[in-house]
């Protein structure tokens, strides 16, 4: 049992358990202390100082996120030495900071902004020489622009403690420091697995996605001389798409997006959702075979490409374990510029697809060279959710008043299952789901497996009992989660025959890619992810199929195109390989 | 064909075999040593200390090497070797030459010092000349402050200087330079 | 009952004078040879070869070379000492290769020792014998000056002054011993002797019985040894030295630092021994808080209270470190400590390992220091081999191990919480506290972390006591404190004194003054992040209260002496070069305030500055003092505010008036050639680097102001004055 404090908040006295931070417990009185580096999710740090405060018997300021509470502390959370420095701290930072914010990508949705806002900085006295860094834009997945960083720590913090990557690192020391992979190189040549985690932490525009607006804005513009244009939107954009659009967080807006790309000029607005299905229909049947002795178990996902990058950098030995499906994104994109254009009769070579994700790792899986198609790439653009709001709101479309609209045929047809693939846990419910019918020959009586939810801590196991065979399955959202399962299963400790694996912590829904929330709410935060993955399962609970083997799209491609599951057909278009990478020993 | 299951993918052995062949014999078993030990990344430092004084500076395959061998994430080796001064990361000449600037030092006039060496030199600090004999750096304090103006060449403290001096002192080590490739040149040609 | 440390002790003892009595140092001639860094860089290792030449060429036996420390008088080092059997320890200064020559034909050979090279020339002839008079003012003893008294009474004896040399010394520290009654005390060299002298009738007993009839006066001798006995037998003839009250150094250039029975017989580890044998850690917790001994890293802390709270603390992993990361630029006290007395050092650390019951303790030292690094890893291995480290130490049960961990060129790791990020294989950034080391330190258990100075200071206070200690020094600070002076002085090198010992003491009774006649300006303490005190204020106490109210810290122990011809602008901009290039780069007031605060001061000094400038700088370096997250960052501004305070003139001249008084800001003086002292020799037209000075041979030559780039050297070389720097 925690013992209770007894503090003075600016005279008002407070009882707050031990433990409690100066920050969080002024937060109970209703006084909201500026921060900037600190991050609720990630260790505290107390560098960007915004958030001191006079602390009785101290004559220096301490640092509220990271000082505890303590038994009869006298706190000052806004004497008119506390507001000049923090006043002056934020000056300070701007002053080594680019002048753009007009054209910069974080305007509106910069917290250094937005602060300086706040602390009412209008005057910039101290102006002096201003550090200069080469912007990394040669990245296929993460921009690093050092110029715009102010070495707040979370990107670190985020790469390190929550995807247990530590590909960023602080270089140098005072005015000169840098933040960057090893010896700075280019992200696509460090230890980088693309997850984007750190975009979404970093309070300024130090690191952004690739941006492919501009491509998809050119593909529209000639689409109608020769180019036919195909979207194909993934299962966890319209469980966020709305934010950015002002609607609560987890509002499902999957109509309304459909009838925007449909105003923007797409040709073809298709569902990632459908070969969500099909990812099901191949894996379910992998991990069957595997059941029957054929190859290793346990079976790991593909989905994530996260995920596969750090499969091949840093546990490139368990590679004959990983489904060689591809994710269900480049099913999509193979199956639109072979199937969908065979039935359209176009030649694929005029077919544009443009990939709306919530993850930067998909640029980076997009220009893979595994995905080609004779010689082309399957996937031309790949947006972010972030991306895409930018293009609405540049086209003038008024979102929250847009009508539903309708994902074309026959790649706009999903089951239930194919909607919670974007909450960590989807794949192996709908993975699951499948696996029931496929060894049982009927579909399970209660079909939410929530045991598998993310309700049920970061890494979740289950067995399960099928046709008398009981299967053991685990999921980690996450990489540093997933480093204390895979960590497990090496050492012998842990028997699993499936494992589902998710970069971003909470799955796709908290992809690198998704909005970012207003300035108060972090990425990484629960909460977020709850909401956004409760759009997702009521989605899936509404409808009627929610199963992958029951869509019957999915079904009649099987019967028209590619014969049966891991056929010759589908192992050449749906399936690929992966390549032991360095980094290895750094774990 | 399964496309996965092409014999081993465990690249680790043949990694290791690489990186190993790249430091010493001593710091390998240092690293060795250490590994499995409490807290075996705090030699982290150590271990770059041992690497310089073999080879004088770190590459960057020596960091990655480190990094590799130690378990260390790659991007924390670079960014403790680039936070200390004492390592540098590029090749340096035959002879450091440390120009002092502690306070000691800078009261009694080691700015003049340092500009005479930069002028005799034609190098700036952090550079070394082009015969790679000198390089010049700067240093806070050697802990001699009662020669100051102080100048530390190699491992030899000299001092107190003055500009007119710098000419040379900077000749004795030109000598001794030419003297250590005298025979090596004489065995060459054998 | 016999306790195990003891007897481990008593053994140990009885071995080490066994060893010392076969070497049989007493009856053969000493040349004694400082070997630390300093002293090598003095070329001491070249001198130290030509006498082992000297002593092999002779044939002779009774001659040995005894390597010690340093003593901290670096400006005439090398520094040799000569010990014939019976005479006083005669020591020379700046000696080389044919000094050393002389010294062996003339002196040991000779007899005749070499008068005109003697350290600080104290005398003109070797007295048979000296007398020390003690004039600490401490135990306030009343009546005439004895010293005179007996002087005239060896005049009236018709006594050379030659012969037997009669000087006054600082306080040896042995009223505090005997409870501080107030006494004159005397020292008798060669003899080694301490009187307690009470008026004229013991003079005359001393005259009699020990000056003619050659006989030590034991009715008046003190049986209490100082603890710096030793040292005061050795140099207590040099005012540099015997001004000073040494403790922390009192081994240093006395002791050979590779050997430990000299240690031992020095009465080393008879602390630890003590210690181990009463196994009770708060009996030493209590020693050291009753001696007031607090933190000679800067921070002042209580030793005693910060050793207490670690040893509260329910995690029993715990350790300790000696910080000897000293990176201020100017302070060498540290590297002198652990060079001239390593296993001092390692003794304070095993005790104070034992006091908080830490299994394991760091040394983290800089890796600048190669020799001190060497040196107390030989500690360290002799130690463990001799049963007094590892488990089971002098049998006692305590199990402990020191192991050295390098810095690497990072004044932040001097700061406890960096340190001990580096010593964990990180980047040595401050981390926010509290959490305080003592509650989690190093890997999250507590630690505690001393400076060198501290850990030297913990044996000499188990032996003789915390009142002793408390006694020396002031209220509030018990002990010594060591400073590094250096700068515009005479004498520069390592001063330890009572804290309290004024600032003019130090500069000018010990230091000599201003060097070349010069007036003083202010005198810098405390390193980069330290203020300066004006020259008006050299009366001041040195104390960490008095220094910090004066807007200067203690530090570590640097001091800087400077003089008229020194800017305080400028030195404040190269203070704040330093922290500014030495920042870690994390929080940020540190990092771009004291960036914006070196522009400023690099615009006033390049005459760029307007008067808003310094507001601007008393409100960043308020920032920083207020705001940041480490102790460094919150001094870093301490040059900028004390000399705006202070010497806000010099401020003034530089923004309003365009001129700088000190004539050191390059951008604000100018060369003239004064016709009327110019010959036309012609030199400053050759020296000049830009070629900007013309003039014929025999003529006045003139200084082209567009193209000259101030560089000085006309007027470095020109013999004849003839060039004004305006």
């Amino acid at each position: 049992m925690s013992q209770m404090i007894n503090l003075k908040i600016d005279g008002e006295s407070i009882l707050v358990p031990e433990g409690t931070t100066v920050m969080d417990a002024a937060e109970q009185i209703g006084i909201h202390i500026p921060r900037l580096c600190y991050h609720p999710d990630l260790s505290l740090e107390g560098n960007c100082r915004v958030c001191v405060v006079a602390v009785e018997g101290f004559d220096h300021g301490l640092a509220s996120c990271a000082t505890k509470a303590w038994e009869g502390m006298e706190v000052q959370t806004n004497s008119p030495m506390i507001r000049q420095a923090r006043r002056d701290i934020v000056e300070l930072l701007l002053d080594n900071h680019p002048k753009d914010c007009q054209t910069c990508d974080r305007d509106g949705n910069c917290e250094l902004q937005n602060l300086s806002y706040r602390m009412g900085v209008r005057e910039r006295l101290f102006e002096g020489k201003r550090k200069q860094f080469p912007i990394d834009d040669a990245g296929a997945s993460v921009v690093r622009n050092a110029e715009k960083c102010i070495l707040c720590g979370r990107c670190i913090r985020v790469c390190g403690e929550i995807q247990g990557v530590f590909n960023l690192s602080q270089h140098g020391r005072g005015f000169t420091t840098v933040v960057g992979p090893a010896n700075l190189t280019p992200m696509d040549e460090s230890a980088c697995i693309q997850c984007g985690q750190c975009v979404n932490v970093c309070p300024t525009a130090a690191f952004l996605e690739q941006d492919h607006t501009e491509r998809v804005w050119k593909a529209l513009s000639h689409r109608r001389k020769d180019k036919h244009v195909v979207v194909t939107t993934a299962p966890a954009i319209r469980a966020a798409l709305g934010e950015a659009f002002g609607l609560p967080m987890g509002t499902p807006v999957t109509g309304k997006m459909v009838t925007a790309l449909r105003r923007m000029g797409f040709d073809a607005i298709f569902d990632v959702n459908f070969s969500a299905d099909l990812t099901i229909m191949e894996e379910a049947h992998e991990l069957l075979k595997r059941l029957a002795g054929e190859g290793p178990l346990p079976l790991l996902t593909s989905c994530s490409p996260g995920w596969v990058s750090f499969l091949e950098k840093f546990y490139p030995e368990l590679i004959p374990h990983m489904s060689s499906c591809k994710s269900p994104m480049q099913m999509q994109s193979t199956l639109i510029k072979t199937y969908y254009a065979q039935q359209k009769g176009i030649d694929p070579k005029d077919i544009y697809v443009v990939s709306v994700m919530p993850c930067v790792a998909k640029k980076f899986e997009a220009a893979r060279p595994e995905h080609v198609l004779d010689g082309m790439p399957t996937t031309d653009a790949v947006i972010t959710t972030r991306e895409l709001a930018v293009m609405i709101k540049s086209y003038g479309i008024d979102f929250q008043r847009l009508p539903d609209g309708e994902f074309d045929h026959p790649l706009g047809t999903s089951s239930g299952a194919g909607d919670i693939f974007g909450a960590t846990g989807g794949v192996m419910e709908a993975a699951l789901r499948t696996a029931a019918f496929k060894l049982t020959g009927q579909n399970l009586g209660n079909l939410d497996l929530t045991m598998v939810r993310s309700d049920h801590g970061a890494i979740r196991e289950a067995s399960i009992n099928l046709a008398g065979q009981t299967i053991n399955v685990a999921v980690a959202d996450g990489l540093q989660n997933a480093k204390i399962l895979l960590e497990a299963v090496k050492r012998g400790e842990k028997k699993y025959h499936l494992i589902e694996i998710m970069a971003c912590p909470g799955g796709c829904i908290c992809g690198g890619g998704q909005p970012y929330p207003p300035i108060g709410t972090y990425t990484l935060n629960p909460e977020l992810a709850k909401a956004r993955a409760k759009a997702l399962y009521s989605i899936d609970a509404a409808k009627t199929i929610r199963c992958s083997h029951d869509n019957p799209d999915i079904q009649k491609l099987y019967a028209d195109f590619l014969g049966e599951p891991l056929s010759a057909k589908a192992h050449e278009l749906l399936h690929t390989h992966y390549t032991a990478r360095t980094p290895r020993g750094i774990r | 064909m399964s496309d996965h299951c092409h014999g081993s993918t465990d690249n680790w052995p043949e990694l290791e075999r690489g990186y190993r062949a790249m430091l010493p014999e001593d710091v390998l078993a240092f690293i060795d040593a250490s590994r499995g030990r409490e807290h075996s990344e705090s030699m982290l430092i150590a271990t770059l200390h041992m690497v310089q004084g073999h080879f004088g500076h770190l590459g960057p395959g020596h960091l990655e090497a480190i990094a590799q061998l130690m378990q260390i994430p790659l991007a924390k080796v670079t960014g403790v070797a680039t936070f200390y001064h004492y390592f540098r990361l590029q090749p340096r000449g035959k002879y450091l030459i440390n120009v002092c600037l502690g306070t000691a030092c800078y009261v009694k006039g080691a700015e003049k010092i340092a500009q005479k060496l930069r002028d005799e030199l034609g190098i700036h600090f952090g550079e070394t000349s082009k015969d790679g004999i000198f390089s010049l750096e700067s240093t806070r304090c050697v802990g001699t402050c009662g020669l100051a103006p102080v100048v530390m060449i190699g491992d030899e403290v000299h001092g107190p200087l003055t500009p007119s001096q710098i000419p040379t002192l900077l000749e004795g080590y030109l000598a001794r330079a030419a003297e250590d490739l005298a025979p090596a040149a004489a065995s060459d040609s054998r | 009952m016999s306790l195990p440390a003891l007897d481990f002790y008593r053994s140990m003892t009885d071995r080490v004078s066994k060893t010392l009595a076969e070497r049989d140092m007493e009856n053969k001639i000493l040349i004694q040879v400082g070997s630390a860094t300093c002293e090598h860089a003095a070329g001491s290792q070249v001198v130290a070869e030509e006498f082992v030449r000297h002593i092999r060429a002779s044939g002779r036996k009774d001659i040995v070379i005894h390597r010690t420390g340093c003593t901290g008088r670096c400006s005439r080092e090398p520094i040799v000492g000569v010990q014939v059997p019976g005479q006083i320890l005669v020591k020379y200064e700046r000696v080389n290769r044919d000094l050393v020559h002389r010294i062996f034909t003339e002196h040991i050979q000779g007899s005749a020792p070499v008068m005109k090279h003697v350290l600080d020339h104290t005398t003109a002839v070797l007295p048979e014998r000296e007398f020390l008079f003690c004039e600490g003012s401490r135990c306030q003893r009343s009546g005439s000056n004895l010293r005179e008294t007996f002087m005239a009474m060896l005049e009236a004896r018709g006594i050379e002054p030659n012969r037997v040399h009669v000087a006054a010394a600082s306080c040896f520290g042995v009223c505090s011993l005997s409870g501080g009654a107030p006494a004159t005390y005397v020292l008798a060299r060669p003899e080694k002797v301490i009187y307690r002298v009470n008026g004229e009738a013991d003079l005359a007993a001393i005259l009699d019985g020990h000056v003619l009839g050659g006989q030590v006066v034991e009715a008046l001798r003190v049986q209490e040894e100082p603890i710096a006995l030793e040292f005061l037998e050795r140099y207590g003839d040099v005012a540099f030295f015997n001004r000073q009250s040494r403790i922390a150094l009192r081994n240093a250039g006395v002791v050979d630092p590779e050997s430990i029975d000299e240690y031992v017989g020095l009465d080393g580890f008879k602390a630890l021994a003590t210690v181990l044998g009463r196994l009770e850690p708060d009996w030493v917790i209590n020693e050291l808080t009753k001696a007031r001994l607090r933190g000679r890293g800067g921070g002042g802390f209580l030793t005693g209270t910060k050793w207490g709270l670690a040893r509260k603390q329910p995690d029993t992993t715990r350790f300790i470190i000696c910080n000897g990361d000293e990176g201020d630029p100017g302070a060498f006290m540290d590297r002198s400590m652990l060079e001239s007395d390593p296993f001092n050092i390692v003794e304070g650390m095993i005790i104070g390992g034992f006091s908080i019951s830490a299994q394991k303790g760091f040394f983290y030292i800089r890796a600048e220091y190669p020799l001190a690094i060497r040196r107390i890893q030989h500690a360290i291995d002799t130690c463990r081999a001799q049963g007094l480290l590892g488990p089971n130490i002098m049998g006692s049960g305590f199990d402990f191990d020191l192991e050295i961990r390098l810095g690497a060129g990072a004044f932040v790791c001097g700061e406890e919480t960096a340190l001990i990020r580096s010593i964990e294989g990180e980047r040595g950034q401050p981390k926010v506290r509290p959490p305080y080391p003592t509650d989690r330190g190093l890997w999250g258990h507590p630690t505690v972390i001393n400076n060198v100075e501290t850990f030297a200071n913990v044996s000499a206070i188990v032996r003789y006591g915390g009142d002793w200690y408390s006694r020396i020094g002031t209220e509030k600070s018990g002990g010594t404190k060591v400073f590094a002076l250096a700068g515009k002085v005479r004498h520069t090198g390592l001063v330890e004194v009572p804290l309290g010992t004024t600032l003019s003491r130090v500069v000018n009774d010990i230091g000599g003054g201003v060097s070349g006649g010069k007036q003083l300006k202010a005198i810098q303490t405390g390193g980069p992040a330290g203020g300066f005190i004006p020259a008006a204020m050299q009366d001041m106490e040195v104390d960490f209260e008095p220094l910090q109210k004066a807007g200067s810290i203690m530090g570590s122990g640097g001091m800087i002496v400077l003089s008229e011809d020194d800017c305080m602008v400028d030195i404040a901009k190269f203070y704040m070069a330093f922290s500014q290039e030495e920042s870690c780069g994390k929080c940020t007031p540190c990092r771009e305030g004291t960036t914006r605060i070196l522009e400023i001061l690099e615009r006033i000094t390049e005459g760029k500055g307007v008067m808003e400038d310094l507001d601007k700088l008393h409100r960043l370096s308020r920032l920083c003092q207020r705001t940041s997250l480490c102790g460094l960052g919150r001094a870093a501004p301490n040059p900028v505010l004390s000399s705006i305070k202070h010497f806000r003139e010099e401020y003034l001249a530089h923004i309003q008036d365009k001129h700088c008084p000190a004539k050191k800001c390059v951008a604000l003086i100018r060369y003239e050639i004064n016709a009327e002292k110019c010959i036309g020799c012609t030199i400053c037209a050759r020296n000049c680097p830009v070629e900007c000075i013309t003039g014929t041979r025999k003529e006045v030559h003139v200084i082209d102001q567009a193209a000259c780039i101030k560089c000085g050297n006309c007027f470095d070389v020109c013999k004849f004055a003839a060039i004004d720097r305006v």
